[in-house]
């Protein structure tokens, strides 16, 4: 065990949070920030050597080592968690840009009376309405205030995409149903694959409003207002769950890591593991981490900010005994509690088969066509009523060989081994597509929340964080209301595209409750909410901790329920305006920024 | 130390390709060829009379038929081989710490303890050690019995990866899964083809070695357990 000399800020987890927190203050102060990173770092050229679809499709390469840390899953209450043993429901990354590295590269803004939901549901609703159990708050910032860090976060990536509402002007090449924006995207949108163009023509057939979505994969080279230039997608197909070897995808290690490397004040030491802040009287004074060869460092810091996945960031906040942990039969504690995943996630449905090969292989990250017309409160249809929902549509992200061949229609002979088979799988190899499910709203309820497990550690023998969560009819109806949306859009397409349309039905991940291990969307949020009052929040609108001020804790885990979209632009945002509030408040006058 | 086991591929079912790969290296295995014209492959994992009986199953799951080669001529057997042989095999990967709970809900996956080298010893044994020798429809008729097992869904998912993989994974041996696909591999750039509709891209394919310049190494070979 040994204690370093004190730094000025250290930083908890190297990924889009924390490295952009750092290159602020670095930046803008001549403070010494260090930043901690469990993981390894990352060249571009292990991004080249990785267009393979074995290590990181199938075995997921970048993907954070399950072996190490997972979580723990029940139900409810009363029921005993089980762990998570393989990938799962989410996919955290690890090394230097974290999940940044290995994301798609969807850069949407939230909704904005997603930041003031439990006043819109008040003023839209009878109580009689609301779901058993909703927990959903206004964040305490609004749509007004986080526009500015939007459109800087989208400056910061080179987002493309046409603006659906520029200044209250619509344009439906883009998505007229987003908030109101005061500036059009720094870039255009992406080009279009023909499966793209098929599904924006069954779209409009339906009288819907289908559009690019916004990309972080860069539509042209690009010079950000850092002086950062990257140059634009190559299409080549190797993106999500990869990085990208010429950085066109905005990651962390092509955006910001570029500038970080030429300060004198900022280090970063990989595979180093923090395992606890230190805090005395009120005060962060740093944190321990286990280093390379397994031991103990204690690094002292003025300031310290965490910026880990959203669980991460909850956990460690609860193995340092900071805060106070929820309690969902009091309804006391704030710790662990507005944690949500997004919803409105379906598998199976129909399948659109064209008679012509779709180069299915190429594409990009956020290489979509999508719909938003039901991205709003819900509607009461045969589905039942529900509250919020999401954009849906069709995601042309590159389809290797192996994902390809199983791309095809279920044999009709029913055996899925054999001649008969592989003829069928060859026969419909590239020429086959299917509608993806949406990225609805989750509210948050009182009974799904985050503690420390009382039997599984991790690697050091710390406790994993254990998910109580499970989903409700809200949940069910927001999947079947998708179902419903999506079938319709496939027909359509298929009509458009002079294509077969072959039924199947849609099911639920995990048939209407929760599942740990089928993949949904490692879109977690929530936990450490931010808000306005003490009592109901863990952190202050600037993410900083209420009881702790010279601890900031940053990224999706402060949102207090899940937005209707891609979570990471907002978390962006976010960190901006925190970022601005350490330095140009905090540091001018140390305490709680009002 | 393990002993050191082969498996005989016939060089007729690798047969005139073989040329073309040895030209092109796009595979990096020690091969002998044995006076009886087979080429042998040093197995990492399995023995001999185990790999016998994965390249018999692997070959009724995608069999060699008039839609083009299947698991024997495209090496499946050497990619399960070196996977089982590599991290994967044994779960170094997987959260393996206890108490095990197996009895649980269908939805919190797979809990076992037996990792896949464990799953494929059990499964090749279930299978027969006579397995190889049987005839086509004997085959079928013992891997129809297993059908649901977690080892036949392992073998199965295997055999499509073995397949489709990049051949520096041992499998899709001379690119043939790709060929027979119409995959072109890892391509740089499709900026110039992705607005180019009803034209099926359908390059000869490239391995990745081919296009970086150089060999590049899996995670089976990166920290072999």
């Amino acid at each position: 065990m040994k204690t370093l000399k004190p730094v000025d800020v250290v930083i908890a987890g190297g990924g889009w949070t924390g490295l952009l927190m750092a290159q602020e203050i670095a930046t803008r102060t001549s403070l010494e920030v260090v930043v901690l990173e469990r993981g390894p770092n990352r060249n571009l050229i292990d991004y080249m050597d990785g267009m393979d679809e074995v290590d990181h499709r199938v075995h997921l390469k970048m993907i954070q080592d399950i072996s190490e840390e997972t979580v723990t899953h029940r139900h409810s209450t009363g029921n005993r968690a089980v762990p998570v043993r393989q990938y799962g429901s989410f996919l955290p990354g690890t090394g230097t840009g974290g999940a940044g590295e290995h994301w798609t590269g969807y850069a949407y803004r939230y909704m904005p009376e997603t930041f003031r939901l439990q006043s819109h549901f008040a003023e839209r609703y009878d109580k009689s309405q609301i779901p058993e159990g909703v927990d959903v708050r206004d964040w305490g910032i609004t749509w007004d205030d986080i526009e500015p860090d939007y459109y800087r976060a989208e400056q910061l990536m080179g987002v493309g995409a046409a603006a659906g509402n520029l200044r209250g002007k619509l344009n439906p090449q883009g998505n007229i149903f987003e908030g109101e924006r005061q500036h059009d995207f720094p870039l255009p949108p992406h080009k279009t694959s023909y499966a793209m163009t098929v599904v924006e023509a069954g779209a409009k057939e339906l009288g819907w409003h289908p559009y690019r979505p916004p990309v972080a994969t860069l539509t042209d080279t690009y010079t950000n207002q850092y002086g950062v230039s990257r140059a634009g997608c190559e299409y080549c197909g190797y993106c999500s769950r990869f990085g990208c070897m010429i950085g066109a995808k905005a990651q962390p290690s092509s955006v910001l890591m570029p500038i970080l490397q030429r300060q004198d004040n900022f280090e970063l030491r990989n595979h180093a593991w923090v395992r606890r802040v230190l805090h005395e009287d009120g005060q962060a004074t740093g944190v321990v981490y286990m280093d390379e060869d397994g031991e103990e460092v204690t690094q002292p810091a003025d300031i310290v900010v965490l910026s880990g996945f959203t669980v991460p960031n909850i956990r460690m906040l609860m193995l340092s005994k900071i805060g106070t942990d929820y309690d969902p039969q009091s309804g006391r504690g704030t710790l662990g509690r507005r944690f949500t995943q997004q919803t409105g996630k379906v598998r199976g449905g129909p399948l659109i088969v064209f008679n012509e090969p779709l180069n299915l292989f190429m594409g990009a990250g956020g290489h979509a066509m999508k719909v938003s017309d039901f991205d709003r409160d819900g509607a009461s249809d045969a589905t039942g009523t529900f509250l919020r929902s999401g954009n849906l549509g069709y995601s042309g992200g590159g389809r290797p060989a192996i994902g390809g061949f199983n791309g095809a229609p279920p044999h009709p002979g029913g055996r899925n081994w054999g001649s008969a088979w592989k003829k069928h799988n060859l026969d419909h190899y590239d020429r086959v597509i299917s509608m993806g499910g949406m990225d609805a709203e989750h509210l948050s309820y009182r009974q799904n929340f985050v503690d420390l497990d009382p039997t599984y550690t991790d690697k050091w023998g710390d406790p994993l964080a254990r998910l109580t969560f499970d989903f409700t009819e809200h949940e069910v109806r927001q999947s079947d209301f998708t179902a419903k949306v999506l079938r319709q859009l496939s027909e359509a397409t298929a009509r458009a595209g002079k294509a077969k349309l072959i039924d199947r039905p849609y099911s639920m991940p995990g048939n209407g409750r929760y599942s740990a291990s089928i993949y949904q969307t490692t879109h977690l949020q929530g936990g450490t909410a931010m808000g306005t009052a003490p009592d109901d929040s863990v952190i202050n609108t600037h993410l900083q901790h209420w009881d702790v001020p010279n601890l900031w804790v940053v990224g999706a885990s402060s949102f207090p329920q899940a937005g209707s979209t891609n979570p990471t632009l907002t978390a962006l945002a976010v960190t901006y305006r925190a970022a601005d509030a350490l330095i140009d408040r905090y540091l001018k006058r140390p305490g709680l920024v009002g | 130390m393990k002993r050191r086991e082969f498996i005989q591929i016939p060089a007729q079912a690798l047969g005139g390709v073989l040329m073309y790969t040895l030209a092109c290296e796009p595979v990096r295995l020690p091969v002998e060829t044995s006076a009886s014209g087979t080429l042998d492959f040093e197995l990492r994992h399995f023995t001999a009379a185990q790999a016998h009986v994965v390249q018999a199953a692997s070959a009724r799951i995608l069999p060699s038929d008039d839609s083009g080669p299947g698991a024997t001529e495209a090496g499946v057997v050497i990619y399960i081989d070196r996977q089982l042989g590599g991290p994967y095999g044994n779960d170094s990967r997987r959260y393996t710490k206890g108490p095990w709970k197996t009895d649980g809900w269908e939805g919190h996956g797979y809990q076992g303890k037996e990792n896949p080298r464990e799953i494929y010893a059990a499964g090749i044994e279930s299978l027969g050690a006579d397995f190889a020798s049987l005839s086509e429809e004997q085959q079928d008729e013992r891997l129809v019995s297993i059908e649901d097992s977690i080892f036949f869904g392992m073998l199965r998912r295997h055999t499509i990866e073995g397949m489709f993989c990049d051949p520096l994974h041992g499998g899709n041996a001379d690119l043939i899964g790709w060929q027979m696909l119409g995959f072109p591999g890892p391509v740089f750039s499709y900026k110039d083809r992705i607005e180019t509709y009803g034209t099926p891209y359908r390059p000869a394919p490239r391995s990745l070695e081919q296009i970086v310049g150089h060999p590049v190494k899996g995670m089976e070979d990166e920290d072999p357990a």
